[in-house]
């Protein structure tokens, strides 16, 4: 604490040292001239923790095996992070030389955060949709002569089996097909969960935006009061209902939560297709259509719909993201996507008590932080995504 | 005093940042302010004037910047200047009116607090002072009350009085120079007359010199002692007010003048017992429960326009809507050629729809930005007349050639494509294909530049003579009525004023709001404002003679 | 002021009437369950007794509108009724333990959860706004790039990635923070703070980010207004453009922003006690929902939905507090 407090004290001396020296260096010019003190002590604060990482980083690389432990994390991630930045630019530079005009100049204009969000997501649906091709075992598949909780890495003398690169979980099973594996049924299931959230909350959404009215009031007083409980306690509470229901109608409990994760997220999807239905349709081309005497279907499908996709699509990516953080939360708690389907979140709840292990086998931690990575990674990736789109629209406003 | 002029701009680029790349707004332009000096910029939208006048200033705003140049002001590099030296200046010697003051005020601040910011923080009076000089500038500028309007928040008080409250604030520090950017655009002529006046009078009075920014040449012709001329970035020359209005040089500005003698010729009088095309008839309608119109009655004739006038708010869009049957009268009614139309659009025939057609103000939200124009357009042929495949191509093409569009290079085209101009053509032509007697024509113009608008305002009236179309036209702006209208309606606060032939109409005498509307409307005459000031006095103008009726 | 006064009180008004029907909602959907109630809950090996008492206590007998009114008229004087799993237990061990109704179940926890989402608000509210205005100020800089991609990628994570994440540097590699928050009653205030210092980290991050998106959206648009460039072209200090001219205005959509991510914190809180074990209302909730235990959940429920509502109710009003336009009319 007293070291941290005695480096930002010695950073603000270096601060004002790096200005003074900067407007003597460039003779005053307006850069250093204007530059309030507190930019010039956010970029020695930002120097000083470029220095620090990579010193971690090289303390990662250390002979001594206790050092190098403490600072694996860091080092995989520091390494993980300029991997996926490379990878990134390759994929841009590829997407700008290969492809049609209009996928060329799309790539011109892109952020790398973008680029890496796509290449990502590609990634992710190849592994999804391939999944027995890739994973080597079965996802239910309990090898036999195989011992339990083998250690990531695949190096038999930190306990790890070259068959098994990220080692088996706590019943036998290959860790690293069910990761694959979980690429299928996690993003699937989530995909088609957002996809019936859409229907329904883009539907009626449009519906009311487009015939106002008694309608309108209705669908959005219901709206109101659904939103009104918190999504996640909703289904939460639901669950519990459902799983009374499910085995005595004989319906898996994974399409009562579909259903009601649909249910509860179409109601964000109504606010906003309602919201930018009724953009539109106060634009006078809607008006004239109207007057022309055009029926609802004309007006849905070839007025509205098309000048709604934009907007749509971007949402459709945060709405994606949030069924699937909520499901893989669900799955976490136990409730959600029910075994013997692998699942990453089940994945992590199952693993997390090996994080416990990491200051002595920084391996054995990795099993339930890969897959809450994988989670986060496609989030972030389609975050970063959908961050570059919505940028792009705006821009196009101003 | 030291002869040396106040503002000294040399070869001034600058260039806003879109599509990821820099692109010039202007090109490299002298500008030279003498102490005292009034000076007009003017230029179509997009020309630059107000990029160039902030630059004035030695501000850019965010995604522009000034890639080459100088800016002297009083002999004081701004471009060099440290920001702590341009603060110093800014606001106190140099100042800004904005175009929109309900929006450049602080909603959070009264009118006085925000008055006095300026002098105060910059040390030239007392708050105190400030306050009472305050009130002193309230009243040069002729604001009601001006003990006590600096004291109320900006949303109390009406448009044109914070536009001079904005001008009072500008002139706190007693500035060496205020840069006026578009004041008067968003007022209604009435209301700007009086700002017109009020700007005259107090910058003539201490003596400021002014940059002043606007697109209307005649207001241009009001207020300053020179004028240039801007054209997409460049100058198209610089002149005495007088001789530029008297003998310009340049084409473009020749052009310019020019649009404001487009004028039709005057038709016969309507037969009498003719049938009219649309009549409204004691038409009263409401918003919810807010009433809107007051038995509202005019007739339209075929081969004819009617040209409703009055300022926004006086219910002329809210007739056109009654008549389209978006908004059903609650009394009154609307006839088509003599047989009753159901108030409601949606009970209305396909035929009755087909024949009254509307064009809109706004191109840009008129047409579908995601429907080609060969689409929008043969929509209503398709829905209206029935036909398909070459036949329909057909019908289009001959639509697209009727508006002066080459068919084959316009048909694949987006509405985003287009230019202004050319999106309304597009309103035209949808509205054509229909094959209508009568459309309403809802501010057509306004939006557009005065050439372009003028190409319009012919092709519309070709149109008329060709197809005897009838034509309700929705607009403020006189010098339109003038070159256009057989017919003029007033309207004042949802009421019928006056109406009748043009001819009467544009002669007195008249009823007192049709002649204040009248004469409120500038002309290209430099003496004008001062003629109608010596003419009505000061206080029969603007919203005070409005008042008094 | 009278007109500020009536909208207000409107507000308040459709917020009970909100939470009303919410509680409609909560009710009628428990009692969606099929078949006998006690009997689905007990299972097929439970006494007669147990079964008849639960009939008995939560008046099964009677029309669904009467338990209704019954269940409401007892939340609104506290009592939430028994908890099935407390009931059970003591109607096999013959025994009556001490905590058998939901409300005394549930209030210690609820003060836990408070504690938490207190030390997360006062860690992450001025944080996350004081980088979200210098976001907004130094927009497009590196500093805005970095900040936009780090808080991007932190609400992208499931809070159990950060929670494990926060335990394996500061629990486990840097043995600074406990990794479990056992907390008990009576526990001295600073190692209650330690012990729920983790938890209240994770939270942090998640809302920390979200929060600093919104303000530096809301200082953007603020700062894009004519009445802010037209501040700065009276010469005044950059400090007195943001305190004097920004500020007062961005007041409401700043508040709008902690009211709404204080309510996010709610569902937050779920997922991040579980992890650590804190004993808390969320942990409770999700107990329960395993066992099946329906008051509990049904009080839970509903104890998260008023606060919920409570604060965007919240940040209504203060937004009309603070709008000019309202609190002097014309």
């Amino acid at each position: 604490m007293i070291w941290l407090i005695g480096a930002l004290v010695v950073m603000a001396g270096l601060a004002w040292g790096f200005r003074f020296a900067g407007q003597a260096a460039t003779g005053n010019a307006p850069k250093f001239r204007d530059m309030p003190y507190g930019v010039a002590y956010g970029y020695v604060l930002g120097a000083a923790v470029l220095l620090w990482l990579i010193w971690a980083y090289m303390q990662g690389r250390s002979d001594d095996l206790a050092i190098a432990n403490k600072f694996f994390f860091l080092r995989i991630a520091i390494e993980g992070f300029i991997i996926f930045a490379i990878a990134a630019w390759l994929f841009r530079i590829l997407g700008r030389t290969v492809g049609t005009a209009w996928s060329k100049k799309m790539f011109r204009s892109m952020p790398l955060t973008a680029a890496f969000g796509i290449l990502t997501i590609l990634i992710y649906a190849i592994l999804a949709i391939f999944a027995g091709v890739f994973a080597p075992y079965g996802q239910e598949q309990i090898i036999p002569g195989v011992a339990a909780n083998i250690v990531p890495g695949g190096d038999p003398a930190l306990g790890g089996n070259p068959d098994f690169p990220l080692g088996t979980d706590q019943i036998g099973r290959d860790i690293m097909s069910r990761l694959i594996y979980g690429a299928q049924n996690t993003v699937g299931i989530a995909f088609a969960t957002t996809l019936l959230a859409f229907l329904l909350g883009g539907s009626f959404g449009f519906l009311a935006a487009t015939l106002g009215g008694w309608l309108d009031q209705l669908l959005s007083r219901i709206v109101d009061v659904l939103m009104a409980i918190p999504s996640l306690i909703f289904a939460l509470l639901l669950m519990t209902i459902a799983s009374v229901w499910a085995p005595q109608l004989g319906i898996p409990l994974t399409v009562f939560m579909v259903v009601i994760i649909a249910v509860i997220d179409s109601t964000r999807v109504y606010r906003l297709a309602r919201a930018v239905g009724q953009n539109i349709v106060v634009m006078d081309y809607i008006e004239a259509a109207k007057l022309r005497g055009e029926g609802l279907g004309y007006l849905v499908f070839k007025e509205i719909l098309p000048n709604a996709t934009a907007p749509l699509l971007a949402e459709f990516g945060l709405r994606f993201c949030f069924v699937f953080l909520t499901i893989a939360a669900l799955s976490f708690l136990g409730v959600g996507i029910q075994p013997p389907l692998a699942d990453w979140g089940t994945m992590v709840r199952d693993l997390g008590g090996f994080v416990n292990y990491a200051q002595f086998a920084p391996l054995a931690a990795t099993a339930p932080l890969l897959a809450a990575g994988a989670i986060a990674l496609l989030t972030v990736a389609v975050n970063f995504v959908v961050d570059w789109m919505l940028q792009k629209s705006s821009g196009l406003k101003e | 005093m030291s002869e040396s002029p106040l503002v000294k701009i040399r070869g001034i680029k600058l260039e806003g940042r879109s599509d990821e790349k820099w692109n010039p707004i202007i090109n490299g332009i002298d500008l030279t302010l003498a102490r005292g000096e009034v000076l007009g910029l003017i230029g179509e939208s997009g020309a630059g004037k107000s990029t160039l006048g902030l630059a004035a200033m030695g501000y850019t705003r965010d995604g522009v910047r000034i890639s080459d140049g100088t800016v002297e002001f009083d002999g004081i590099d701004l471009l060099k200047a440290s920001a702590a030296v341009k603060r110093g200046l800014l606001g106190k010697r140099i100042a800004y009116v904005a175009q929109s003051a309900a929006a450049s005020f602080n909603p959070a601040h009264k009118l006085m607090d925000q008055h006095v910011e300026g002098p105060v923080q910059h040390g030239v009076m007392s708050r105190s002072e400030s306050e009472a000089d305050a009130i002193e500038l309230y009243r040069k500028l002729r604001l009601p009350n001006p003990e006590e309007i600096g004291f109320r928040y900006p949303h109390q008080v009406s448009g044109g009085q914070l536009q001079r409250a904005m001008t009072a604030m500008a002139m706190s520090c007693r500035p060496d120079l205020i840069i006026f950017d578009e004041p008067t655009t968003a007022l209604d002529v009435t209301t700007q007359i009086e700002v017109l006046a009020s700007i005259r009078d107090i910058v003539e009075q201490f003596n400021t010199a002014a940059i002043y920014i606007t697109h209307d040449l005649a207001v241009v012709a009001q207020m300053a002692d020179r004028i240039k001329v801007l054209l997409k970035g460049d100058e198209v020359e610089t002149a005495d007010t007088r001789t530029m209005l008297s003998a310009p040089t340049q084409d473009y500005t020749k052009s310019l003048w020019a649009v404001r003698s487009f004028e039709r010729p005057n038709k016969p009088a309507v037969q009498t017992g003719s049938v009219p095309v649309i009549s409204v008839q004691n038409v009263d309608a409401a918003y919810g429960k807010v009433p809107v119109l007051y038995d509202v009655s005019f007739d339209m004739h075929s081969g004819r326009t009617v040209a409703v006038v009055g300022e926004s708010g006086s219910g002329k869009s809210t007739t056109a809507r009654c008549i389209t049957g978006l908004l059903p009268p609650t009394a009154g009614q609307i006839l088509l050629d003599g047989e009753v139309l159901p108030p409601d659009y949606r009970k209305r025939s396909k035929d009755q729809l087909r024949q009254v057609q509307m064009i809109y103000q706004m191109a840009d939200t008129a047409l579908n930005p995601r429907m080609s124009i060969g689409q929008i357009i043969a929509r209503p042929v398709q829905f209206y007349l029935g036909l398909t495949g070459a036949e329909k191509r057909r019908k289009v093409d001959a639509l697209l050639e009727q508006i002066e569009l080459e068919p084959s290079e316009y048909y694949n085209r987006l509405p985003s494509e287009l230019s202004g101009g050319q999106k309304q053509r597009i309103g035209i032509a949808r509205a054509l294909a229909a094959e209508p007697k009568f459309i309403i024509c809802d501010e057509v113009t306004s939006a557009l530049d005065q050439l372009v608008a003028e190409g319009i305002l012919r092709l519309l009236a070709r149109l008329q003579d060709e197809l005897s179309l009838s034509y309700m036209f929705i607009t403020h702006d006189l010098a339109t009525v003038k070159a256009i209208a057989d017919e003029v309606v007033v309207m004042k606060d949802g009421r019928v004023v006056e109406q009748g032939g043009k001819v009467e109409m544009f002669k007195p005498p008249h009823h007192a709001y049709t002649d204040l509307l009248l004469s409120s409307v500038p002309e290209m005459d430099p003496d004008w404002l001062t003629n109608l000031l010596a003419q009505r006095g000061v206080d029969n103008i603007g919203d005070a003679a409005v008042d008094k009726m | 002021m009278g007109n500020v006064l009536t909208i207000i009180l409107q507000r308040l008004a459709l917020g009970l009437l909100t939470l009303l029907i919410v509680s409609i909602v909560i009710f009628v959907a428990v009692n969606l369950l099929p078949g006998d109630f006690a009997q689905n809950i007990l299972g097929q090996g439970a006494t007669e007794e147990a079964v008849a008492s639960i009939r008995r206590d939560l008046g099964l007998d009677q029309p669904m509108l009467s338990r209704y009114f019954g269940w409401l008229a007892g939340v609104l004087q506290g009592d939430f009724g028994s908890s099935f799993a407390q009931m059970n237990f003591a109607s096999f061990s013959g025994t009556t333990s001490g905590a058998t109704t939901v409300a005394e179940q549930i209030a210690p926890r609820f003060a836990n959860t408070m504690f938490l989402a207190m030390v997360t608000a006062i860690i992450a509210v001025p944080v996350a706004i004081t980088l979200g205005v210098l976001a907004a100020l130094y927009r497009n800089t590196v500093f805005d790039r970095v900040a936009n991609i780090t808080t991007l990628s932190s609400i992208s994570s499931p809070e159990f990635f950060l929670a494990y994440i926060l335990i394996l540097f500061l629990a486990v590699l840097n043995p600074i923070l406990p990794s479990l928050s056992n907390i008990y009653e009576g526990m001295a205030f600073s190692e209650r703070l330690e012990k729920s210092l983790l938890p209240a980290l994770t939270l942090t991050l998640v809302v920390t980010a979200h929060m600093m998106r919104m303000t530096r959206a809301a200082i953007i648009n603020l700062l894009a207004s004519p009445y802010i460039e037209m501040a700065r072209l009276k010469g005044l200090s950059p400090m007195r453009v943001i305190v004097k001219h920004a500020l007062p205005n961005a007041l409401a959509p700043i508040i709008n922003v902690i009211a709404l991510n204080l309510a996010y914190l709610i569902t937050g809180v779920v997922v991040v006690e579980v992890v650590f074990v804190y004993p808390g209302i969320g942990q409770l909730f999700v107990d329960s929902v395993k066992i099946r235990d329906i008051p509990v959940v049904q009080a839970c429920c509903l104890i998260f939905a008023a606060a919920y509502i409570l604060l965007n109710l919240t940040a209504d009003i203060m937004s009309i507090l603070s709008n000019p336009r309202l609190r002097h009319p014309k």
